[in-house]
């Protein structure tokens, strides 16, 4: 599809255009990434220091073997799986495969409610699920109602009520991405499964999900990529406490740098977030690869 | 009595608007707290019908130190960083979608991979750059870090808007002598309306609601947008005046709710959203 015209525009020309995006993307994105791999490996405070020094690996081998640390890996991988594997993923296809099937208005409502939590604020989302788990909140109130036990949530299990948060706040993307997805199945395709008597979830299993399966692959990185830097959500609900026990990666990189003044140290933590966020980049790609 | 499909899929369609309901049901309660709260002069921390319906809590919190300033903080940030953003994504993806080269690949692997990085993690090392070249606690250094943090996606959902605008069209001025910078602001960009009504109300949004970086980049009070300002009104106070909280959080949201349902009747459903970050 090569005109005559664009052959004769010079490369250094045709280039151009590219210039203002590449300046900032190499001054505020590639210069900060470049500059967290190299104070990762210095002893840099927030104050009261003439000089930073190079440690080497120091910081890394400090991260493994600080019980706080692990911890915020452990409470991590527990807020990914359950918040973003299960949670978003799963309610998000099952939301997907419903509107498939339901009314029109019925659709319109849950997805107008759906999208709407997706839509607000981080910080707003965050207070509304602060309310909603505090002790003298609606969902104590719904419990006291049915006679269940209610407890103070945001106390005895923090990282699943800001796992049950992130669920709320983030479903809606999945659910768009598989209602994207769904649609593009051919309609035949069900229906012939219909008439040889394959009840709904055997379609489910055997004709739709292999259908769907880059769709899925898809969602499941963009958003283990998009819960690993959820901060903002706990920050409001339970600032990483009681005790660490909310504390996910970004919190403790956060109180590290700020709260503990060891710049260096909250960067070494930075740069393993940003490489294991990096590996899922890579796998992303990879899925993608034809369509670039 | 064997069913028939028709009456088989009546039922299917009840049960899955049965399944929906209750799920839309459930995701209703904080949105319900919040109207709700915003409207009752003695709210507290649960769902509940107001004890009268006032209007004091939106004007308690209608003030120049509440809402107006953090409000106008808010625009300025984020109205200069989409400007930026999608300005220069425009720009880039003008070459890339309209003329081959080797670099395009590779280009738009990195820009991708970027998409898709954990801007979180990078605060920390931002923060110690920004003190160093003075602009920490400046509105334009974080201007600038919002238009560098959404321009991978902006630049690679433009390059995909503008691979449906047809080459013809353009082909043509070019004959009149148009250079490419005519051509892409007078016929690219009008015809791809819609794509860059996306790239500019999805930028807005993802600034409007983000907290982290203003958070980190700015100090002083008088600068914070609302993102971080109702935090500090109502997350370090003792007391919290809950309906006051609602009101605010009505306000500052309302903006983004209204531009989503903008772009999304446009493109015909709010599904178009997801198609674009799918592919």
């Amino acid at each position: 599809m090569r005109t005559n015209r664009a052959l004769s525009f010079t490369p250094a020309i045709r280039v151009l255009p590219l210039t203002p995006a590449v300046i900032l993307l190499l001054l505020f994105l590639a210069g900060p990434i470049a500059y967290c791999a190299y104070i990762a490996f210095t002893d840099l405070q927030l104050t009261g220091q003439a000089e930073e020094s190079f440690i080497g690996f120091e910081n890394f081998r400090t991260a493994f073997g600080d019980e706080a640390f692990l911890n915020a890996v452990w409470l991590t991988l527990v807020f990914t799986v359950v918040s973003a594997l299960i949670g978003q993923n799963t309610l998000g296809l099952a939301l997907a495969a419903l509107m498939q099937r339901a009314s029109k208005p019925v659709r319109t409502l849950v997805g107008g409610i759906v999208i709407t939590a997706w839509v607000l604020p981080e910080v707003v989302a965050g207070f509304l699920l602060y309310a909603f788990f505090r002790r003298e909140g609606t969902l104590n109130a719904i419990l006291d109602w049915l006679h269940l036990p209610s407890q103070n949530w945001l106390f005895t299990l923090p990282i699943l009520a800001v796992s049950f948060a992130n669920v709320w706040r983030g479903t809606a993307f999945s659910m768009l991405v598989y209602s994207a997805a769904l649609n593009e199945i051919p309609k035949e395709i069900t229906e012939a499964a219909e008439v040889d008597g394959a009840g709904g979830w055997r379609r489910m299993w055997h004709i739709t999900l292999p259908m769907i399966r880059r769709s899925i692959g898809t969602n499941l990185m963009l958003i283990t990529l998009q819960t690993l830097s959820v901060f903002g959500l706990i920050w409001v609900m339970t600032r990483g406490g009681p005790g660490g026990k909310s504390q996910t990666l970004p919190l403790f990189m956060y109180e590290e740098a700020f709260q503990k003044s060891m710049i260096g140290y909250g960067t070494a933590v930075a740069l393993l977030l940003l490489v294991v966020g990096s590996l899922f980049s890579v796998v992303y790609l990879r899925l993608l690869r034809t369509e670039v | 009595m064997p069913r028939t499909p028709s009456s088989r899929r009546t039922t299917h369609r009840l049960a899955a608007d049965a399944g929906l309901l209750l799920v839309a049901a459930a995701f209703s309660l904080p949105l319900l707290w919040v109207l709700l709260s915003s409207l009752d002069p003695d709210a507290n921390l649960q769902v509940k019908l107001p004890d009268g319906v006032t209007l004091d809590n939106f004007d308690a919190v209608l003030t120049p130190d509440i809402t107006f300033t953090p409000l106008l903080n808010s625009l300025l940030l984020c109205g200069g960083g989409t400007l930026l953003t999608v300005a220069c994504a425009a720009l880039a993806a003008y070459p890339l979608s309209r003329f081959r080269s080797r670099l395009n690949r590779p280009f738009l692997l990195t820009i991708l991979f970027a998409t898709s990085l954990p801007i979180t993690a990078i605060m920390v090392p931002v923060y110690a750059l920004f003190v160093q070249v003075n602009l920490i606690d400046t509105m334009q250094g974080t201007i600038f870090f919002f238009a560098a943090s959404q321009l991978p996606f902006a630049i690679w959902l433009m390059k995909n808007f503008m691979d449906g605008v047809p080459k013809e069209l353009e082909e043509a001025a070019w004959t009149d002598g148009a250079s490419s910078l005519q051509s892409l602001v007078r016929i690219v960009l009008p015809l791809m309306g819609p794509g860059v009504a996306v790239v500019t109300v999805f930028s807005f949004v993802m600034m409007w609601g983000n907290f982290f970086v203003p958070f980190m980049l700015l100090l002083t009070p008088d600068q914070m947008p609302a993102a971080v300002s109702i935090n500090e009104f109502f997350g370090n106070r003792g007391t919290v005046v809950y309906g006051q909280l609602a009101a605010f959080s009505i306000i500052y949201s309302t903006p983004v709710i209204l531009l989503y349902v903008l772009v999304a009747r446009r493109l015909g459903g709010g599904f178009a959203l997801g198609g674009a970050v799918k592919g």
